[in-house]
Formats: structure tokens, sequence, C-alpha cells
């Protein structure tokens, strides 16, 4: 089975998906996203699906998961780089990935990740614990 | 009735002996027709061009419009309808065009009493009729084309998608929103988000004649598409019976911003720009 690197940089684990999401790919990646966050110790993820032309609802759920896992683990999770076709098929659907954070592209997702310890833009109510703000 | 292959020679035969004198008839009755709105020297270019193809199909051999030897014919006459299409003739006019050489051709088939001229008279005014027909279609098919072309030229013209400052681009909306311009719009804009990685937009309703659920609906919709792909909308210019009338429908906006003014909503997304340091 294909899996999906996982990369990290700096204090950021980077994911870029570039195969078919099949159900079994998601939820492995689920897994190993939540075993490299507790190895590495990192406090961000950023989940690339600019080449992916299909989001089911299965995929749907599998990101807003690893989205409250990471969240159990310290770690904001953004989804980057949604193509347009993508947001108006998951809008038609009535998908709106509560509890997902997301941003245009990598570079917006980093920004978003790293303004998180100056000034807590998003109101997330997590984000106030001192321990995140006092962190590094 | 498809031509016999001797009927198409005798044709050819006498398009060509009587070349001239058909050119310059059918010439003076296409100019009266169409009452000098054409220069008779560009008619007599195109009828001359058309009797030669008409010639040329018999003597190829085309017993049918459809027929191989006709091509040349055929494109020949959507060249003339396309021509009288674009400067603005109607049907008839296009049409009488063709028809016109049938009664050129009847001044040159000689003694009309004869049985077996009257026959040949039918069987090749069948295929000028055939060849009207099929100009008349042409015809038909390019002023459609040419209506689709203005459609599509109306929905690029009212659609634009501006860059008002770093990482903020507005959709001024212009004109009732139908599900084909909403769907426009939409893909527009969320394009131009990721062309431009900007993270936030400005949708103006300025423009927008009345607000019902359906367009409420239409720009809910582009609002969430755009969220999903991490970029905010700010919905701006909604004037004082639009905003009764927002509340009168209970349309709920829910938590996405709306400003009076597109000023409003630029101040509201500059200072949120800074706020977060992007």
């Amino acid at each position: 089975m294909e899996r999906v690197p996982v990369l990290k940089i700096g204090d950021i684990l980077l994911v870029s998906i570039q195969i078919d999401m099949e159900d079994q790919v998601a939820l492995q990646l689920q897994e190993d996203l939540a075993e490299r966050i507790v190895a590495t110790g990192v406090h961000g993820v950023i989940i690339d699906i600019s080449a992916l032309d299909i989001v089911d609802s299965f995929v749907g759920r599998t990101l807003a998961a690893i989205a409250s896992v990471s969240r159990v683990l310290d770690a904001e999770t953004v989804v980057v780089g949604m193509r347009p076709a993508v947001a108006i098929t998951l809008v038609e659907l009535g998908l709106s990935l509560p509890g997902i954070r997301t941003a245009l592209n990598v570079e917006l997702g980093i920004a978003m990740l790293g303004s998180r310890e100056t000034v807590d833009v998003l109101g997330d109510e997590g984000e106030t614990d001192p321990a995140v703000l006092t962190r590094e | 009735m498809p031509l016999s292959p001797d009927e198409a020679r005798r044709f050819a035969v006498l398009l060509e002996s009587h070349a001239e004198q058909l050119t310059a008839r059918w010439t003076e009755l296409v100019t009266r027709s169409l009452r000098n709105r054409l220069s008779s020297a560009e008619l007599q270019r195109q009828t001359s061009d058309l009797q030669r193809g008409f010639q040329q199909a018999f003597s190829g051999g085309a017993t049918d419009l459809g027929d191989g030897p006709a091509d040349e014919l055929r494109a020949q006459l959507s060249e003339l309808s396309n021509s009288r299409a674009r400067q603005g003739f109607n049907a008839t006019e296009t049409a009488v065009s063709i028809y016109a050489f049938k009664d050129a051709l009847l001044e040159v088939l000689g003694d009309q009493s004869d049985a077996a001229t009257l026959r040949d008279y039918v069987a090749i005014s069948g295929f000028v009729d055939r060849a009207a027909l099929f100009t008349f279609d042409s015809y038909v098919r390019i002023r459609e084309s040419l209506i689709a072309d203005q459609t599509e030229q109306l929905l690029e013209l009212s659609t634009p998608v501006v860059k008002l400052w770093e990482g903020v681009v507005a959709v001024p909306l212009v004109g009732t929103l139908d599900s084909a311009r909403a769907q426009v719009v939409m893909e527009r804009l969320l394009q131009t988000l990721v062309d431009t990685s900007s993270p936030y937009a400005i949708i103006d309703i300025t423009g927008v004649p009345a607000v019902d659920t359906q367009v409420a609906q239409h720009i809910l919709k582009t609002v969430v598409a755009a969220r999903l792909m991490g970029a905010d909308c700010i919905i701006s210019g909604i004037r004082p019976q639009i905003a009764q009338t927002i509340v009168a429908l209970g349309i709920e906006f829910g938590d996405i911003a709306t400003k009076a003014s597109l000023a409003d909503a630029l101040r509201h997304v500059i200072s949120r720009t800074k706020q977060s340091g992007r």
C-alpha cells in the first residue's frame, strides 16, 4: 500500500498528499501523523491537498479526525491548497469540514502557525492556554 | 430528389455556356432584393463565385448537395451566410440571394414550352432549393453562435475580480445574480484567491438590485467555499432596503462579516491583516 510521506521542517510536520486518497491511505496517514507528532514533539501540522482532485466525505472526516488528534497532542493542524473545484463540490455536498483550519497555500499556512505564538488572532479556545503561549 | 449524372453533366455545360449572362442577371436580381445595401461590385464577385461553385459541383458529378464534388459549393454557401449574418441581413434576404439563381436560370433555359426543358428546370431548381435551405441552416447556426458568444462575453464583462490591496480581492457584483452567473462568480473568485494567494475577499453587492433567498444562498455558498480554501469573505454594499429584505426574509448570514460600504469592508480587512501580521 502506498504511504503519504511526512516531512519535518522546524517546528512543523509537512504532509503533501500527491496520491489518490483511498480510505486505507487516509487511515494510515492518521496513525503515522499521531506517531510522528509524539516522536518529534512539533506544534504544527500542515496538510497540503493541492494535488487532490477529489475529497470525499471519508477523507473530509479523516482530516477532521487528524485535526482533533493533533490538537490533543498540542499540535495545530492547517489544511492548505484546497482547489476551487474541490471547495465548490464540498459546499454543494453540504460538507463544511467543521473544526479544520484552512489556508490558501503552504506559505500562508506556515504564517498562520507562526503567528500563533505572538497574537491569538483566531480566538480558538485552546489557544488561550498559558502553556501554549509561553512555549519556546 | 437527386439529379441523374446525365442531368448534372448537362447543367454543367449549360452553366458554363451562359456563365456571363447568368451572373449578370443573378447579380441584378440580388441587388434589387437587398436594396443596394451591398455594392454591386461585391455582389458581382459573390454571384460569379457561386455560379462557378455550382458549375464545378455539376461538372464534378454532384447529384446532390451532400456529395463530395459539392464540398466547395457548400463551403461557399456557409461563407455567404456567415458574411450576411454578420452584416445584419435577415434570413429572407440571405435565402433570396440563392433563390434568385432560379429566376436567372429560367431565363437562360430557352424555350419553356418544351417539356424536356421544364423537367430540367424542375430538377435544377430542386438542387438550388436545397442549396438555399443549406444556406438558411448555416445562417441560423451562425446567428445562434453569435448570440452564445455575446452571452458569454456579457458574463465575462459583468464579473470582474479586482485586487484591492495586498492580499485583498474584491468582486463588485452588478445586475441580477442568477445561478449561471453565481457559478461563474464563485469559480472566478476562488481561482483568483488561489492565483493571487489573497486570504481576504470582499463581495460588494451595491449593484445587485434585489436580494432574495436564492441570491443569498449563492453568496453564502461562495463564502463557505472560500472558507474551506482558507480565505475569509466580507459582504459589503448592503443598501438599507436590502438590509430590510434580508431581515424580512429571515436570511441568516451567521458569522460572516457584513459591512455597509466597500470602504468599511476594506478598513476592516486591513486592520485584521495588521493584527494577524500576515
